[in-house]
């Protein structure tokens, strides 16, 4: 948009420049004096505990099952019948969700998916001091929507994911990919700033945290985490 | 320092509607004598004050984290225009379209142009301080588009037919009795047995808004940070109201200050440390999208950005002033004030109150604009310990107050009662006899003073004073007459 021949862009951008002057200023580097990628030892337990206090479910391999095993007894209790995953979920857990679960092909619509009553999704990583997940996308992830319309959100993470700290997940992650953190189901302050849990985004999170070995997936499955672009 | 304005070509605000009310003395007059408000404000702002020193408390690198995000924010502002060409180019080489707004009006006319464009006569909104800033949602309203708050807060406020009073929260002043009738009378198709469990309203909101989500095709959203150097945006939330805003419609406009910036990606991992921890008193909020121009085939494939001054590089051009626009939004600096916690937010007469709303919305509009924000303030220092990027907030202050009194000085040509008597004071202070003689005199205040030994009324022309405080009568002795008494001549 134009006004008296001089676009919005050129003159924001030259208030700007006559606001900073003709002579910068020279800002001296910014510190960084706080704890940062790498410094802290990854905390299996710190990351069950951060999960937990912010409600989510957790399941761990205590008992040497399998994820297939986990996921089997996840879908049982919660009486769930149908289910969507991405398309790059490894085989084992299709056979563990039996005949309900639908795989997204890239047209499943909204209103397709309100009528399911859960999705299972991977992660790319997960984040022990905040209790954090991330997805980003990646074939056993999926479209974002998936993991958002579903009431019931079921995600397996796996132990060699997890970083310490925000730091080492900033590190890690892509950002020219879509980014969903997600810190337990969702929930709002904003009557009387009370913490009341499941508004929009799933009610329920619950997770599965488990070695890889415990999650074989064939070597050509695409979406493995592994697969995720990763920056060092 | 009293002015730094260099005579350059930076404008403010034009269109201030939504940044200035009336007077703050006035105003919170008006707020101080409602009894509900104060109790809301009070449980509400206890209740965050905690959970926040709760969850700073477990950081044993809080202090680290503040300086690095002062040090980055100040960083950014340094080289904002590289920046912003940095961040357009990013955003553009990954499919996503970017607009540049002057002020209020031309980004109103900008997502309007771009709504219009789409077909649709509707819009679901993520909880945006910037499209409250330029009155989006009313401008929408006379160009036929009907724009949907999704946020709880939002929506409370929007369905009251409200203004918002905080930052974060903005129907902060409503409690759950208050929050339950609004419902009840506005929700279409809501439940008439409803209670005030805040988990039942919650929910009411879910089902109203189920189906608008799955629906929509065009969301307005604001974005907490934009990554210079990769084209990022991220929205910070908690309910998913963002998540199905930012993901289900084909459309999705942002409009973002161009303040807002981060230089680089790895900046991010300090302020998603710093932002839910003071904002929300969270480790980590619920959720927070990041995305990056258009991804194919997920999400909204048509994507744009709108970058606002509206004031901003007015700001800016305040060396010391610029300070405020490293504000990140988390409302700590309001949940802390002892002013906004018995006044609220809507005698601050603008979207953005409490202690940075007074720095920001008068510099935004030009101080003469909202000459009584830079005063709605003790200075108690309370907002600067808490603000996760150290704005010295309280300096700002006086900073403004200093910048006020010129421009008052430069325009009238009668002084001001307190230009006079700040220049009367200065000429007895200014002569050890003159100051002595008057201690005497004013020990003949004590006459004025009541039976709890303050003056609650002052004669005129100092009755300003007494009009907002009490005064304590002066003492019969002063203490230069006492230690004269007791030590006998001193040197």
């Amino acid at each position: 948009m134009t006004s008296g021949g001089v676009t919005a862009r050129d003159e924001v951008l030259g208030r700007v420049r006559a606001a900073l002057g003709e002579l910068r200023v020279t800002l001296p580097g910014v510190p960084r004096g706080y704890h940062g990628a790498g410094a802290e030892p990854v905390d299996l337990d710190l990351l069950v505990d951060r999960l937990r206090d912010y409600h989510a479910l957790v399941r761990t391999n205590g008992d040497g099952h399998t994820v297939a095993g986990l996921l089997a007894d996840a879908v049982r209790e919660r009486g769930a019948r149908s289910f969507v995953v991405p398309a790059g979920v490894p085989p084992a857990w299709l056979e563990a969700l039996g005949s309900g679960v639908l795989v997204d092909d890239g047209t499943l619509t909204p209103v397709d998916l309100d009528a399911v009553d859960g999705v299972v999704t991977g992660c790319a990583l997960a984040i022990a001091e905040t209790g954090t997940i991330v997805l980003d996308a990646s074939a056993d992830q999926g479209r974002r929507l998936l993991s958002l319309v579903p009431d019931y959100h079921l995600c397996v993470v796996r132990e060699e994911d997890v970083v310490a700290t925000v730091p080492d997940a900033v590190a890690r992650l892509d950002p020219t990919r879509p980014l969903t953190w997600i810190s337990g189901p969702s929930a709002t302050s904003d009557i009387e700033l009370e913490r009341v849990e499941g508004v929009h985004g799933p009610r329920t999170l619950e997770v599965i945290l488990v070695p890889a070995a415990a999650d074989p997936r064939p070597p050509s499955t695409p979406g493995q985490s592994s697969e995720a672009p990763v920056q060092s | 320092m009293t002015s730094t304005f260099l005579g350059l070509p930076t404008v403010a605000a034009t269109d201030t509607e939504h940044l200035r009310g009336e007077p703050f003395p006035v105003a919170a007059r008006r707020a101080l004598a409602d009894g509900q408000l104060r109790a809301n404000l009070g449980r509400a702002t206890r209740t965050i004050r905690a959970k926040r020193q709760a969850v700073v408390d477990e950081v044993d690198d809080w202090q680290e984290l503040r300086e690095a995000g002062r040090a980055l924010k100040a960083a950014t502002m340094a080289r904002l225009d590289e920046h912003l060409e940095q961040l357009e180019a990013a955003v553009t080489a990954r499919g996503g379209t970017v607009h540049w707004a002057r002020d209020a009006a031309e980004a109103n006319a900008v997502v309007t142009e771009l709504v219009r464009a789409t077909g649709s006569d509707e819009v679901v909104k993520v909880k945006s301080m910037a499209t409250q800033e330029i009155g989006l949602n009313e401008a929408l309203a006379s160009a036929g588009i009907a724009a949907l708050e999704t946020d709880l807060a939002e929506l409370i406020v929007q369905l009251g037919n409200d203004r918002p009073s905080h930052i974060l929260v903005p129907a902060i002043h409503r409690n759950r009795a208050e929050i339950r009738e609004i419902f009840r009378r506005e929700m279409p198709g809501v439940d008439p047995d409803l209670t005030d469990d805040p988990r039942q309203l919650a929910m009411a909101a879910r089902r109203f808004l189920r189906s608008k989500f799955l629906s929509a095709r065009v969301a307005v959203s604001g974005a907490n940070f934009a990554v210079a150097e990769t084209g990022t945006l991220a929205v910070v939330e908690s309910e998913g109201n963002g998540r199905m805003c930012l993901t289900l419609p084909q459309t999705l406009i942002t409009v973002m200050g161009i303040e807002k910036l981060v230089p680089a990606w790895q900046d991010l991992e300090v302020f998603l440390q710093l932002l839910p921890r003071s904002s929300t008193g969270e480790r980590m909020n619920p959720y927070t999208s990041m995305w990056t121009g258009v991804t194919p085939g997920d999400g909204p494939q048509d994507v744009h950005l709108v970058l606002l001054d509206n004031g901003r590089t007015a700001t800016l051009a305040d060396e010391v002033g610029r300070e405020a626009l490293h504000c990140i939004r988390c409302s700590a600096c309001l949940n802390v004030c002892p002013v906004y916690e018995r006044v609220g937010g809507h005698a601050y007469g603008s979207v953005y109150p409490g202690p940075i709303g007074a720095v920001l919305s008068p510099q935004l509009t030009g101080v003469e604009q909202n000459a009584t924000l830079p005063y709605a303030s003790s200075l108690c220092g309370a907002c600067l310990d808490v603000c996760p990027v150290k704005i010295d907030i309280p300096s700002l202050l006086v900073h403004l107050r200093a910048q006020h009194v010129e421009q008052h000085r430069a325009t009238h040509r009668l002084p001001s009662p307190e230009a006079v008597t700040m220049a009367a004071a200065g000429w007895v202070m200014g002569d050890e006899r003159r100051f002595a003689a008057a201690q005497r005199a004013g020990g003949a205040g004590r006459l004025l003073g009541g039976r709890r030994g303050v003056i609650a009324t002052l004669p005129p022309p100092l009755a300003g004073w007494t009009s907002s405080r009490d005064l304590p009568a002066p003492p019969a002795e002063s203490f230069r007459a006492w230690w004269r008494r007791t030590r006998g001549e001193s040197s």
